[in-house]
């Protein structure tokens, strides 16, 4: 079966408060780095899939996502999915 | 921009008014309100802000008097005097439908806006207790809102820096998709440093300060005055998040404003933000406010005047400052890292007027918002529950006694009701600021009165079967219990705070169980002389299956004068006499035996006589006080049994005892019964007989049932357990249940 990359971003929702992402752009800002704003923080997940199809596997993703990898009352996710490599026989 | 939508009696209803309703505001305002103040009315005419259903019972409740400074609902919290010119403010609020839909920042959020109801008042947060249940602990989603209420209480509590010194936590499937999260909070505040909540002085400046705002939570308010159903998975998006940092920040920068005497009034930003705090400040001082909301500082762009008006977004306070003060209470503000922004000023029409965006917005009497002026109160009808004629037909006798007390014994032990909660408060941290005296785990918590010699007891207590089971008795008991369990530490019990949780007011049955419960509590706290001094009504707690445990949450706090005074919950010494106070009586009735063992919940409340129980706490705070006793416990859920093994574990270092129970009566109710009026004693064995007789001067049976010491528990022939196995099943039962 072929085996599929997905690289999951999850983000909080853009009307919810993000008090880590507040905390860095102020840190950001003491170090003078003043034209950065807007700071948001998520987390990047990367993992296989093993399906028979590119679809098949988009619906595990999607199913995982749901289920467990992003908390959609305050966090939304977007991902992108390639067939990898191979590893040489 | 979009269009506001058209404003009729479709929208109003949809926003969770009445027709009747939608009439009075047009009778207010004299013309039909626009969408931005049929949004303001909707809100502040919400159950939650309005307790439109509630009040007429709670005006019952003794709400003045005593050792209260200032009388419940006045301001934002209770205010008690406990001497040396210090007084107490505390208060229990819920924070239930939010956990429900997302339990870490739900239960986190309501810590938040206990907290910022206690130092609005300029009284420095001590002390956190939590009143938490749940449905089935074997139910998965269960057990993910159970870890997220936890770990929301915790992070909140221990970032801020406040103990979380106490609480309960109860499981039952009444509770399943609706869990309760009630959290209480302490402070500590001297007398001339108290802040009002009473706008005045037409041209002082309105300041908001704290956390921007953002969409957070709109309308959630209304949501909590809506039953949980398949719907409201739609309505997510209100959640709101907590930022702890900021609030402790918010905290420091209060006290300082308070202290320096800057300010005319504060209020804290809690359910229907800007809209709740400006109304609810005019009318207290008969005066009205012109607010400019382009002034508001905003998380987000494109806010309309609705949602800056409607959100409730967190860390946030509305603050009425003596003109010519502006700029020290800015300059305070920003030594914390805050924002403190004029937004409007104090004028003396009455009228809460917005503006935005160069338009008038709103132009509403403040008073007709607000509980107390405009907003309606209903005196809904109530009718007794039929289920209460088939539980009270309950026969004991059907109940066969089961062979082996000992297996009976162990099933209610490791049980999720009676089972330690180890795995609960040991996410907390219970000993920051280093006044914590008596730590979770036994009856009451005590927090040292720094700068004085006196200590604070504390206790949440209610056993929502008994108040199912008969809504008046159970009310009164949930009172004597919060009273016997500070009691038990050396401290008279001074104030009560309520958290009432029922289910749809608009059902008759239900607001039976609401009425009967207010009456009982009335009657019992004008007995122990203990006035209401405030809290909080959360209707609506049901989920498809029907309404929870009607569950009146009593958070009792008792004053110790005497710190040498104050007595653990488990057995001290080898060698100490074991005395039970109080007597035992054959009852089952709605024990956590019969709904454990036997699967049934039913009967009456267990017996309770309120001159029985004065009596008993009168002495025992006597003897305690008098230094005769070295632990005392009281015989709750579970029973005598229960009682006794705790006594045995809940210490630094386990002890056991030796036990022989004579009276005669079935086994299972000798053992397991809840009667109430019990109080088990350790008593160094010269003190003895001065207890005894100082128990029979005042009228409370009294007998020596056993002796303190070795490393087996033993009661009469039918048990005999090692202690560490019973420590070991009594700490590791939750942590496997929650697996």
């Amino acid at each position: 079966m072929p085996v599929y990359n997905a690289r999951i971003i999850v983000t909080l929702r853009s009307s919810i408060l993000d008090p880590e992402g507040t905390a860095i752009e102020h840190a950001l800002h003491e170090l003078t780095f003043t034209t950065c704003t807007d700071v948001r923080v998520g987390k990047y997940i990367t993992m296989n899939i093993e399906a028979e199809s590119e679809e098949n596997a988009r619906t595990i993703v999607d199913q995982a996502c749901q289920k467990l990898l992003a908390n959609q009352v305050m966090e939304d996710y977007t991902y992108s999915l390639d067939e990898a490599a191979r590893e040489p026989a | 921009m979009k269009a506001e939508p058209e404003v009729n009696l479709e929208l109003a209803k949809e926003l969770g008014l009445t027709e009747e309703e939608f009439e009075k505001i047009i009778e207010f305002l004299g013309r039909v309100p626009n969408y931005t103040e049929l949004g303001m009315y909707s809100v502040m005419w919400s159950e939650h802000c309005s307790y439109k259903n509630s009040i007429a019972m709670l005006k019952t409740l003794p709400r003045s008097g005593g050792p209260l400074l200032v009388s419940a609902g006045e301001e934002n919290a209770g205010l008690v005097d406990i001497g040396d010119g210090w007084a107490v403010a505390f208060k229990i609020e819920s924070h239930n439908h939010p956990s429900a839909i997302e339990p870490y920042q739900g239960a986190a959020t309501g810590v938040g806006g206990i907290l910022r109801d206690i130092f609005t008042m300029g009284a420095r947060p001590i002390a956190i207790l939590d009143s938490l249940r749940f449905g089935d602990i074997n139910d998965d989603h269960v057990k993910y809102l159970v870890k997220g209420v936890v770990r929301g209480i915790g992070d909140y509590g221990n970032c801020f820096g406040v103990p979380t010194v106490g609480g309960e936590t109860f499981f039952d499937r009444s509770y399943n998709a609706n869990p309760l999260v009630n959290a209480m909070a302490i402070g500590l505040v001297r007398h001339n440093r108290t802040a009002s909540a009473t706008a005045k002085g037409a041209g002082n400046p309105v300041l908001i300060v704290g956390a921007a705002t953002g969409r957070d939570g709109i309308h959630g308010a209304t949501f909590a005055s809506e039953e949980i159903s398949e719907a409201s998975e739609e309505k997510r998006p209100s959640v709101q998040v907590g930022d702890p940092f900021t609030e402790k920040l918010l905290m420091e920068a209060t006290l300082e404003i308070i202290k320096e005497d800057l300010i005319v009034s504060i209020q804290d930003m809690g359910a229907a933000g800007i809209t709740c705090s400006t109304t609810e400040m005019s009318a207290h001082g008969d005066s009205g406010m012109e607010i400019d909301l382009d002034l508001v500082p905003k998380r987000e762009k494109g806010m309309t005047a609705y949602e800056i008006l409607l959100s409730e977004s967190q860390e946030r306070m509305l603050v009425v400052v003596k003109k010519g003060c502006e700029k020290r209470v800015k300059e305070i503000f920003e030594k914390w890292d805050l924002p403190a922004v004029i937004i409007g000023h104090v004028t003396n029409d009455g009228f809460v007027i917005i503006r935005y965006e160069g338009e008038e917005k709103a132009v509403v009497p403040a008073k007709s918002l607000v509980l107390g002026g405009g907003a309606p109160v209903y005196h809904r009808e109530s009718r007794r529950p039929a289920y209460l004629d088939e539980t009270r037909k309950f026969n004991p006798d059907t109940v066969p006694v089961p062979p082996d007390m000992q297996d009976v014994f162990l099933a209610l032990w490791e049980s999720p009701n009676i089972a330690g909660k180890q795995w609960v408060f040991e996410q907390y941290d219970t000993s920051v600021r280093t006044n914590t005296v008596l730590y979770p785990g036994g009856d009451a918590a005590v927090v040292r009165v720094k700068e004085t010699k006196k200590a604070l007891a504390m206790s949440t207590d209610c056993n929502s079967r008994y108040v199912y089971l008969n809504p008046r008795i159970g009310a009164m008991i949930a009172v004597a219990e919060a009273a016997r369990n500070v009691v038990c530490a050396g401290a008279k019990p001074l104030a009560i705070t309520n958290c009432l949780n029922f289910g749809n007011p608009y059902k008759p049955e239900i607001f039976y169980q609401f009425k009967e419960a207010v009456l009982g509590i009335g009657e019992a706290c004008r007995a122990f002389g203990t006035p209401v001094t405030g809290g909080n009504v959360s209707f609506y707690n049901e989920n498809p299956t029907g309404a929870v445990y009607p569950t009146p949450v009593i958070g009792m706090v008792g004053l110790i004068d005497n710190p040498e005074c104050i007595v653990p919950t488990g057995f001290q010494h080898e060698g100490d006499a074991i005395i039970l106070l109080g007597r035992n009586r054959e009852d089952l009735s709605a024990s956590e035996y019969l709904a454990q063992v036997h699967g049934i919940v039913a009967g009456d409340a267990p017996y309770f006589d309120i001159e029985e129980e004065l009596k008993l706490q009168a002495m025992t705070l006597d003897a305690i006080q008098t230094g005769l006793v070295c632990s005392a416990h009281d015989v709750s859920d579970g029973g005598l049994l229960v009682a006794l093994a705790e006594c045995c574990i809940l210490n630094a270092a386990p002890i056991a005892a030796v036990v022989t129970i004579i009276d005669k009566m079935r086994r299972d109710a000798l053992y397991f019964g809840e009667s109430q009026s019990r109080i088990i004693l350790s008593v160094h064995p010269p003190m003895v007989d001065e207890l005894i007789r100082l128990a029979k001067m005042r009228g409370v049976p009294a007998a020596v049932i056993g002796t303190v010491g070795g490393s087996v528990l033993e009661i009469n022939s039918d048990i005999a357990m090692p202690l560490d196995s019973i420590s070991k099943a009594y700490s590791l039962s939750l942590p496997r249940l929650l697996k």
